[in-house]
C-alpha cells in the first residue's frame, strides 16, 4: 500500500516536473516551460541584471594571437584595443554576442526564412517568401567570393570564432531571455550567417519594386496615363548631383527589344499578386560640408540612416583600435567592422540609393513539373533547389524551387503568397543574387586615410546601392551614388517582363565610374536624402526606383544659406522638424477649400491649418490637420481610379499629386469617375477637407490632436512583444521632415563628426548597448534620442585607461 | 524542530542544486531531507513546499530588488499578471514550492517503502 502510494506520488511529482519543463500552447498563445523559466537560478530572473553589475573580466581563448583589452565606458560602449586585426574582429564578435546574441541570430533566421522553426506554421508564408526570393542562394554565392578574398575571409573567420567563443562559454542561466521565452537554443555562428545578415540588409534596402502594381496600372490606365500617375522625375527635384552637371556619353548603350511595344508596353496583365515589401519609408540623410563653410575650418560630416525602429537596435556602438586602424562608430551585430563612423583621418556614412534592382520575368514552362522552360527558341532544363523549412510543432516542409537563367521562380502554382496568380510563373531577377564582397567596403573605409582609399573601398559595394558620403581631415569632401546598377532602357523592369528569350534581360551594368558623384564641389557641401541622384533629363541612364524629393530640397536650401557652421548647428539641422512639403502644399489647400461650404467646426480646423507654423513639433495641432487633410485628398483624387478594379495598385507619390495640382488645376484625375459631373480641384480639396475633419474630431475627442500624440512613435521589440518595446514616445518630425521620425520608422543612428585635428564627434541611437530587456542599458539612449540630444563620442587612447569614463575592463589573452 | 531542520535543509540543498543541476534539482533537494528526517507525510510535504517557497521567493525578491524591477515588470505583463511584480514573485515561489512539496511527500513515502511487511 505504501509502495503504491510512493509510486503514485512519484508519478505525480515527475508528471508535474515534465509539465513545467515543456512549452504549452493555450488558445494560440504559447506559454514557456514555467519551471525552467521561473527558476531564479536558471530562468528569466537571471537576466535581471543587477544595477551595479560588473561587466569586467579576464578571458582566455586559445584562438587569440596576442593580448587585447576592452574598456567599457559609462554608456557601455566598448573600446577595443587589439595588437592585430584578427584579434580585433574576434573581440568584436565576442562583444556582439555578449550584448546582442539573440538579435543577431533572429535577424539571420528572418533572412534565411527560418522563423517557422521558432513560432510554427504562422510564419510559413514569410519563410517561403524568403526562400523563393533566393535569400540563402544569394548568401551562399556571396560567401564564396567573400572567402576567396583573404582579407574578408580572415575578418569573418575571426569574427565567427569570437561569437562562438561566447556561445560555447555561456552558462544556461546567461541565455538571453528571448531564448527562454521561445524555448530554443542558439546555434553556432558561421560565416554564412554573416553573409545572410548582409542579404537581410539588401532585402531591406534594395528589395523594393512595384512591378506587379505598375503592370496592373499600365493595363488599367494605359501607358499615357501611367506616365502621368507615376512620372519619371520631379519639378521640385534638387538631385544629389546638381542639375546642369554634364555627363559623358554612356559606356553602356541599352536598347529596348523590337517587341517592346507589343509584348511589353501594350501587354495587358492582371496580376493579383502583392508581394511582401520592404518599408517604402526606408531612407536617410547625409551631408558633408567643407572647411570653407565651417567655423573651425575643418569639414563636418553628418549622417542619419532611417530604418525600422526596433529594440534591440540594429546598431551597436563601438571603437576598434589596432596598429593598422582606429575606427569609431555604429556597427552591425552580425557583421565585422565599423559601418557608419570615422577613423583618425576621415569620416564616412550612407544613405540608401533607392534604386530598383529587382525585376520579374514571366516564364513559360512546358508543363506543371517545371522541368523545362521556353527560352530563346528551345526548351531549357530548369535547376531545382530544395528548401527544407522546419516548422515548430510539425514536420518540416520541403519547398521545391525552379531556377531559370533569370533566377528563382518565386511565384508558381504552389506558391502565390496567398493570392491568385492565375497559374502563371514569375522568376525574380535580383541584383543581390550576383556575387559581391560588399563587406570589404567597410574594411576599406575603416582603414581609409584619404579620398583614394575611400574611392577604392566603395568599389566593393554592389548591393545595396548607397550614397556614400566622405570627408577627410585634409579637407576633401565627396559623395558617390555607389553600387552596381543595371543599365536599363526607359521603363525596363518597371513592369513584368517576358521571360521567353534573352531580349528583355539586363544588357549590362552601369560602369561604376559613371555613377553620379561629386568631389569638392564649388558650393562647399555634398548631400543626399534619397532623392534622384542626378537630373533624369540629362543623366544618360534610366533611374528606376522611388525617390522622395523633399528632404533633399530643404537640406540643400539650408546648407546653401549657412556659413560658419558648427556641430551644434548640424545637430539642430538633423533634428529639424520643419515640413517643407507642407510649405509647398498648404497654400494650394487653403486656396481651394471653399470657405462658404464649411460648418463652424470645419472653419475652426481650417484656421488651425492656416495658422500652423509648418513645424511637426510634438505640440502642433496644425501638423495633424495637414497630415490628415493631405491623406484625405490623395484618397479623394486617386481612390476612384485605384478602386476601379480589385487588382493591387500603389498610390502615386505625394510629389506627383502636389506637382500636378500646382501646375494644372484641371488635372485629369481630379474628376471622380463615379459621378456624372466633372469635379474640379476646388471640389476635391473641399470634400477631402470635410472628410478629414470627421477624423480630426474623433482624434480630438480621443485627446490626440497634438502631432506627437497623433503620430505616436514607438520602438518595438523584434518579436513585437509590447512589454519589451518603448511606446508613445513624445518625438516630433515625420515624413518629409529632416527628422524623419514616423510611427515605427526613423533615424536610427544620428552622427555628426567634425574633422578637426582632434576629431569632435557626436552621436545617439534609439536603443541601448545591451540587447537584454532586463538590463538598464537596454533602452538607455532612447530618451536622449527622443529629446534630440547627442552624446559626445569618445575616441579613447590606450593611455586613457584610468579615465573616469572607463567603468569596466575586460582582458583577452591566449 | 525536525520540521524546521528539514525545511532549512531543503532550502540549502535547493540552492546548491541550482548551481549544478537543472531547475528540477529542487525536487531532489526536497526529497532527500524528507527521506532522511522522519516526520509525517503532511509535514514532509509542507517542509519541502516551504523550503523552496522561501528559497525561490527570497532569491527572486533579492534579484528583483538589485534590478529595480526592470525585467520583472515586463515579464509580469507578458505572463500575464497585470504587471504585478508581487504576483510574479509569488508565482515563482509557488511553482517551485509545489514541485518540492510533492517531492517531499515522495521522500516520506520512500522512507517507509522498504518495509512492505508493515503494510496492513
Amino acid at each position: 500500500m505504501q509502495f503504491t502510494r510512493l509510486l503514485i506520488v512519484c508519478a505525480i511529482t515527475l508528471g508535474l516536473i515534465l509539465v513545467l519543463n515543456r512549452e504549452w500552447t493555450v488558445g494560440g498563445k504559447s506559454i514557456p516551460p514555467m519551471g525552467k523559466f521561473l527558476s531564479p537560478q536558471h530562468g528569466f530572473w537571471q537576466n535581471a541584471d543587477p544595477m551595479d553589475k560588473n561587466y569586467g573580466g579576464d578571458f582566455l581563448f586559445s584562438q587569440l594571437k596576442d593580448k587585447g583589452e576592452v574598456y567599457l565606458d559609462d554608456r557601455m560602449v566598448p573600446h577595443v584595443f587589439a595588437q592585430n586585426e584578427d584579434d580585433a574582429y574576434f573581440m568584436q564578435g565576442y562583444l556582439h554576442a555578449r550584448f546582442r546574441l539573440w538579435q543577431m541570430e533572429f535577424q539571420v533566421y528572418a533572412a534565411a526564412g527560418r522563423i517557422s522553426e521558432l513560432i510554427g506554421d504562422k510564419a510559413i508564408n514569410f519563410d517561403r517568401d524568403k526562400r523563393r526570393l533566393g535569400m540563402v542562394y544569394a548568401a551562399e554565392r556571396s560567401l564564396e567570393l567573400m572567402e576567396r578574398d583573404s582579407i574578408t575571409k580572415n575578418e569573418c573567420d575571426s569574427y565567427t570564432a569570437g561569437v562562438n567563443a561566447y556561445i560555447e562559454n555561456m552558462k544556461e542561466s546567461e541565455l538571453p531571455v528571448e531564448y527562454k521565452l521561445l524555448n530554443y537554443q542558439p546555434e553556432k555562428w558561421t560565416n554564412l550567417k554573416t553573409a545572410l545578415f548582409l542579404k537581410y540588409m539588401s532585402l531591406d534596402l534594395a528589395g523594393g519594386e512595384n512591378d506587379f502594381e505598375y503592370s496592373n496600372a499600365k493595363t488599367l490606365f494605359g501607358m499615357k496615363d501611367f506616365e502621368k500617375m507615376y512620372p519619371y522625375g520631379q519639378d521640385s527635384l534638387d538631385p544629389i548631383v546638381p542639375r546642369g552637371t554634364v555627363f559623358e556619353n554612356p559606356g553602356v548603350i541599352t536598347r529596348p527589344p523590337a517587341s517592346a511595344d507589343s509584348l511589353y508596353f501594350n501587354r495587358k496583365d492582371s496580376l493579383h499578386l502583392a508581394p511582401v515589401k520592404p518599408d517604402k519609408d526606408n531612407g536617410s540623410n547625409n551631408w558633408a560640408v567643407s572647411g570653407k563653410k565651417t567655423k573651425s575650418g575643418a569639414p563636418i560630416l553628418c549622417n542619419d540612416p532611417h530604418l525600422g525602429l526596433n529594440l534591440p537596435s540594429l546598431w551597436f556602438e563601438m571603437q576598434i583600435s589596432t596598429p593598422q586602424f582606429n575606427a569609431y562608430g555604429a556597427t552591425f551585430p552580425g557583421a565585422p567592422g565599423v559601418v557608419i563612423g570615422f577613423n583618425d583621418s576621415c569620416a564616412f556614412g550612407f544613405t540608401n540609393a533607392e534604386r530598383d534592382v529587382r525585376d520579374y520575368y514571366e516564364i513559360k514552362f512546358r508543363d506543371e513539373s517545371m522541368k523545362e522552360y521556353w527560352f530563346n527558341g528551345e526548351w531549357r532544363l530548369s535547376n531545382f533547389r530544395y528548401e527544407h523549412i522546419g516548422v515548430k510543432g510539425r514536420n518540416e516542409i520541403i519547398d521545391t524551387i525552379a531556377y531559370t537563367v533569370f533566377g528563382p521562380v518565386m511565384y508558381d502554382k504552389k506558391f502565390t503568397g496567398g493570392r491568385s496568380t492565375q497559374g502563371n510563373y514569375y522568376a525574380v531577377r535580383w541584383k543581390a543574387h550576383d556575387t559581391s564582397n560588399d563587406l570589404r567596403c567597410f574594411n576599406g573605409l575603416d582603414h581609409a586615410r584619404n579620398y583614394q582609399d575611400y574611392y577604392a573601398a566603395i568599389q566593393y559595394l554592389h548591393t545595396p546601392g548607397q550614397n556614400c558620403i566622405f570627408a577627410c581631415k585634409n579637407g576633401d569632401i565627396a559623395i558617390w551614388d555607389q553600387g552596381e546598377f543595371p543599365a536599363r532602357w526607359k521603363h525596363q523592369g518597371d513592369f513584368i517582363m517576358p521571360g521567353t528569350d534573352s531580349s528583355y534581360m539586363w544588357q549590362g551594368m552601369i560602369p561604376q565610374a559613371e555613377n553620379p558623384h561629386q568631389v569638392n564641389p564649388e558650393r562647399g557641401f555634398v548631400s543626399s536624402a534619397n532623392q534622384f541622384p542626378a537630373d533624369p533629363a540629362t543623366y544618360p541612364y534610366y533611374l528606376a526606383g522611388s525617390f522622395p524629393p523633399y528632404r533633399g530640397l530643404v537640406i540643400n536650401r539650408t546648407l546653401s544659406s549657412m556659413k560658419d557652421i558648427t556641430t551644434d548647428m548640424m545637430k539642430s539641422l538633423q533634428t529639424e522638424n520643419y515640413n517643407v512639403f507642407a510649405e509647398m502644399a498648404r497654400p494650394v489647400l487653403l486656396k481651394n477649400i471653399n470657405d462658404s461650404l464649411l460648418t463652424p467646426v470645419e472653419s475652426d480646423y481650417r484656421d488651425l491649418l492656416a495658422h500652423w507654423n509648418l513645424r511637426n513639433d510634438i505640440g502642433e495641432k496644425g501638423a495633424t490637420v495637414f497630415s490628415l487633410t493631405w491623406d484625405s485628398l490623395e484618397r479623394v483624387v486617386w481612390g476612384d481610379e485605384l478602386t476601379r478594379s480589385s487588382l493591387p495598385l500603389v498610390y502615386p507619390t505625394e510629389s506627383t499629386l502636389l506637382e500636378a495640382i500646382l501646375k494644372d488645376s484641371s488635372f485629369k484625375f481630379l474628376d471622380d469617375i463615379n459621378t456624372p459631373q466633372l469635379e474640379t480641384l476646388r471640389d476635391d480639396v473641399t470634400s477631402a477637407f470635410k472628410k478629414a475633419v470627421v477624423t480630426l474630431q474623433k482624434t480630438a475627442s480621443a485627446g490626440r490632436l497634438e502631432w506627437g500624440k497623433f503620430k505616436d512613435t514607438r520602438i518595438k521589440h523584434l518579436t513585437k512583444l509590447e512589454p519589451f518595446s518603448r511606446l508613445h514616445l513624445p518625438i516630433g518630425g515625420g515624413n518629409n521632415c529632416i527628422n524623419a521620425t514616423k510611427a515605427e520608422h526613423g533615424p536610427g543612428w544620428r552622427m555628426v563628426v567634425e574633422l578637426t585635428p582632434v576629431t569632435q564627434a557626436f552621436g545617439v541611437y534609439p536603443g541601448g548597448q545591451s540587447g537584454n530587456p532586463g538590463s538598464p542599458y537596454y533602452d538607455s539612449f532612447v530618451d536622449q534620442w527622443v529629446s534630440g540630444q547627442y552624446y559626445p563620442l569618445w575616441v579613447m587612447n590606450r593611455e586613457d585607461a584610468s579615465d573616469k569614463r572607463v567603468k569596466f575592463r575586460i582582458t583577452f589573452s591566449k | 524542530m525536525k520540521f524546521i531542520i528539514s525545511t532549512l535543509l531543503t532550502a540549502l540543498l535547493g540552492f546548491v542544486s541550482g548551481l549544478y543541476l537543472p531547475w528540477w534539482g529542487i525536487a531532489l533537494a526536497a526529497l532527500i531531507p524528507s527521506a532522511v528526517i522522519h516526520q509525517g507525510h503532511g509535514r514532509s510535504f509542507l517542509s519541502g513546499f516551504l523550503g523552496i517557497f522561501i528559497l525561490w521567493g527570497a532569491l527572486s525578491w533579492w534579484i528583483d530588488s538589485k534590478n529595480n524591477s526592470i525585467l520583472s515588470q515586463k515579464i509580469a505583463q507578458i505572463l500575464p499578471l497585470g504587471g504585478s511584480v508581487f504576483f510574479l514573485v509569488l508565482l515563482t515561489a509557488f511553482i517551485g514550492a509545489l514541485v518540492a512539496g510533492l517531492a517531499g511527500l515522495a521522500g516520506s513515502y520512500l522512507r517507509r517503502a522498504p518495509e512492505p511487511n508493515q503494510a496492513i
